[in-house]
């Protein structure tokens, strides 16, 4: 009985993941496909990725300085202050200027694009976009894989930026002047780094964006349906995105050797 | 009966197509969710200048008629044809164009909440991508004005009541100038005046040569605009004909349905969830 369950459970699992992989693979099969939808990509860039700037700006901003004040602590013992920046920037560049803008507009976007699409779906909106002749991968999808392609990495060197200005706003206060810490960046990174901080920040922005359309796609019920949808939209697309951090950091550890 | 044989349409081209065999009908379909059998053995043929309404309780499964003719939804088995194509199985991009030559009009008018009316109106013709703009404006003031809400033009359907939203809805369907038009519920929700309204909308529509499929429970209206009738029960053709061969039925549900003497045949819908169903089971 119990293994009937686990079967059961299994096969679900397996045919959600294949037609998230089939939504996935439609949508990146249409991105250079007409028509383009113009009008709708400039909206969802600007409904997800520039109104996710001031909390990104936020999110950077006290991090960097969290993280300055933490180093600080540590090295001031071995006298090794100075190398402060160099470690405010390597961590953030790397890896939580990435994960956390894209935590933060994961739960911020994802849910919006889940909620959205998810009402569309229970209104039958989407049936009539059907009915009239339009493609929905085309029309729902893409626009938003696409703004969300170019906002989050957009959104995460912003971030960075912001949270190495606030690791240098603590560390002003350890009598670092801006040369000693902006000094420290080169012996910590190589340019590989930059690639793999805005490389990152894409994947995630591709997770955020399928999960919250196929979630809000798959949308059943009413508006508690879609209530639901949006939370299994941001705690799914968050987890994917720690996922798949460790393995595109693996991946980058890999390829420098 | 007028003959619409020789009915063709602009395929977008500038190219009038011709659909041979000009019907839309279901064969054998069977459709069931979860276990639960919604439609079972269903036969439907809707012929061009036949307008019909299908008529059960809530939740005999009307509005899915209506998605499975659309190929919204994947039937179980059996088989659904738009002119001589067989859409079942077929990838939705395949039957687009066959399916172009239908529009509906769905319960809550699913208007496109991000839109104006206008655009609403226009979207398929903005889709084709075939006209101008300023002809696609000439025809969606045409359209407005033909079921009376011009002056909604630029309004959103946030701003709109349900019965102008029923009236927009009419009008999309209009734009791209179909042959048939499906209705879901069209009257549901309505005042006696917005009903008569609506009434009076498709009784003009099928003077302008349009095929209308309506799926109600309200006789007023099914009576006044449809020349044939099935009634659904328990996922199953039980009476198909006209409104005289209908009232003088002698099928036992379909005379409930027409006159309810007792409620009993409203508490025979099928329970809609397992949780109901785990409820009735108790009761």
């Amino acid at each position: 009985m119990k293994l009937a369950i686990a079967d059961r459970i299994l096969l679900i699992f397996f045919h959600e993941l294949q037609n998230y992989f089939i939504l996935a693979g439609r949508a990146v099969a249409r991105i250079f496909r007409r028509p383009f939808y113009y009008r709708e990509f400039a909206i969802q860039f600007d409904k997800l990725g520039f109104s996710s700037l001031f909390i990104c700006i936020l999110t950077g901003l006290f991090s960097g300085m969290v993280m300055a004040l933490q180093s600080l602590i540590q090295l001031k013992p071995f006298a090794a202050t100075s190398y402060v920046g160099g470690m405010v920037a390597v961590t953030m560049i790397k890896e939580l200027g990435p994960v956390l803008a894209s935590l933060m507009v994961a739960g911020r976007v994802g849910s919006a694009i889940t909620a959205e699409l998810g009402t569309m779906v229970v209104t039958e909106q989407v049936d009539a976009m059907r009915v009239e002749g339009t493609d929905i991968i085309k029309r729902l999808v893409v626009p938003r894989l696409k703004a969300m392609l170019l906002a989050l990495p957009l959104l995460t060197v912003v971030t960075d930026v912001v949270s190495i200005f606030g690791g240098y706003i603590m560390s002003a206060g350890y009598q670092i002047n801006p040369v000693m810490y902006i000094s420290g960046l080169p012996q910590f990174m190589v340019f590989q780094d930059l690639i793999e901080g805005v490389a990152k920040p894409a994947v995630f922005g591709a997770i955020i964006a399928l999960t919250g359309c196929y979630v809000g796609l798959n949308t059943k019920g009413g508006a508690e349906g879609v209530g639901a949808a949006a939370k299994q939209a941001v705690v799914l697309s968050s987890v994917l995105i720690l996922v798949c951090d460790f393995f595109i950091a693996k991946v980058f550890v890999v390829f420098r050797g | 009966m007028a003959n619409y044989s020789d009915h063709g349409r602009d395929d977008g081209g500038g190219n009038r197509t011709m659909i041979s065999g000009d019907s839309i009908r279901m064969e054998k379909l069977c459709y069931s969710i979860g276990g639960r059998k919604i439609l079972e053995d269903f036969d439907l043929d809707l012929e061009r200048g036949v307008n019909r309404t299908i008529l059960g309780v809530s939740g005999a499964g009307k509005t899915t008629i209506l998605k499975l003719l659309l190929g919204l939804l994947t039937p179980d088995s059996g088989k659904v044809f738009i002119g001589d194509l067989c859409i079942t199985g077929l990838p939705e991009s395949s039957f687009m164009q066959p399916r172009k030559r239908i529009a509906i009009v769905f319960q809550g008018g699913a208007l496109f909440d991000s839109m104006t009316v206008g655009e609403n109106v226009g979207y398929r013709l903005f889709e084709d991508g075939q006209l101008s703009q300023g002809e696609i404006t000439k025809i969606v003031l045409e359209k407005l004005s033909f079921v009376g809400v011009e002056s909604a033009l630029n309004l959103y359907p946030a701003e709109l009541s349900g019965g102008m939203k029923k009236r927009v809805a009419i009008a999309r369907a209009l734009a791209a100038d179909p042959d048939y038009i499906f209705f879901d519920e069209p009257t549901t929700g309505l005042d006696p005046i917005g009903v008569f309204n609506i009434c009076n909308l498709m009784q003009r529509l099928q003077a302008e040569g349009k095929t209308t499929l309506m799926v109600t429970h309200d006789l007023t209206t099914a009576f006044a605009t449809s020349q044939r009738f099935t009634f659904l029960h328990k996922a199953r053709m039980l009476f198909e004909g006209t409104e005289e061969e209908m009232k003088s039925s002698s099928i036992p549900e379909v005379r409930e349905f027409l006159s309810p003497t007792d409620r009993s045949l409203f508490y025979d819908v099928q329970v809609t969830t397992e949780k109901q169903q785990e409820q009735a089971e108790k009761l």
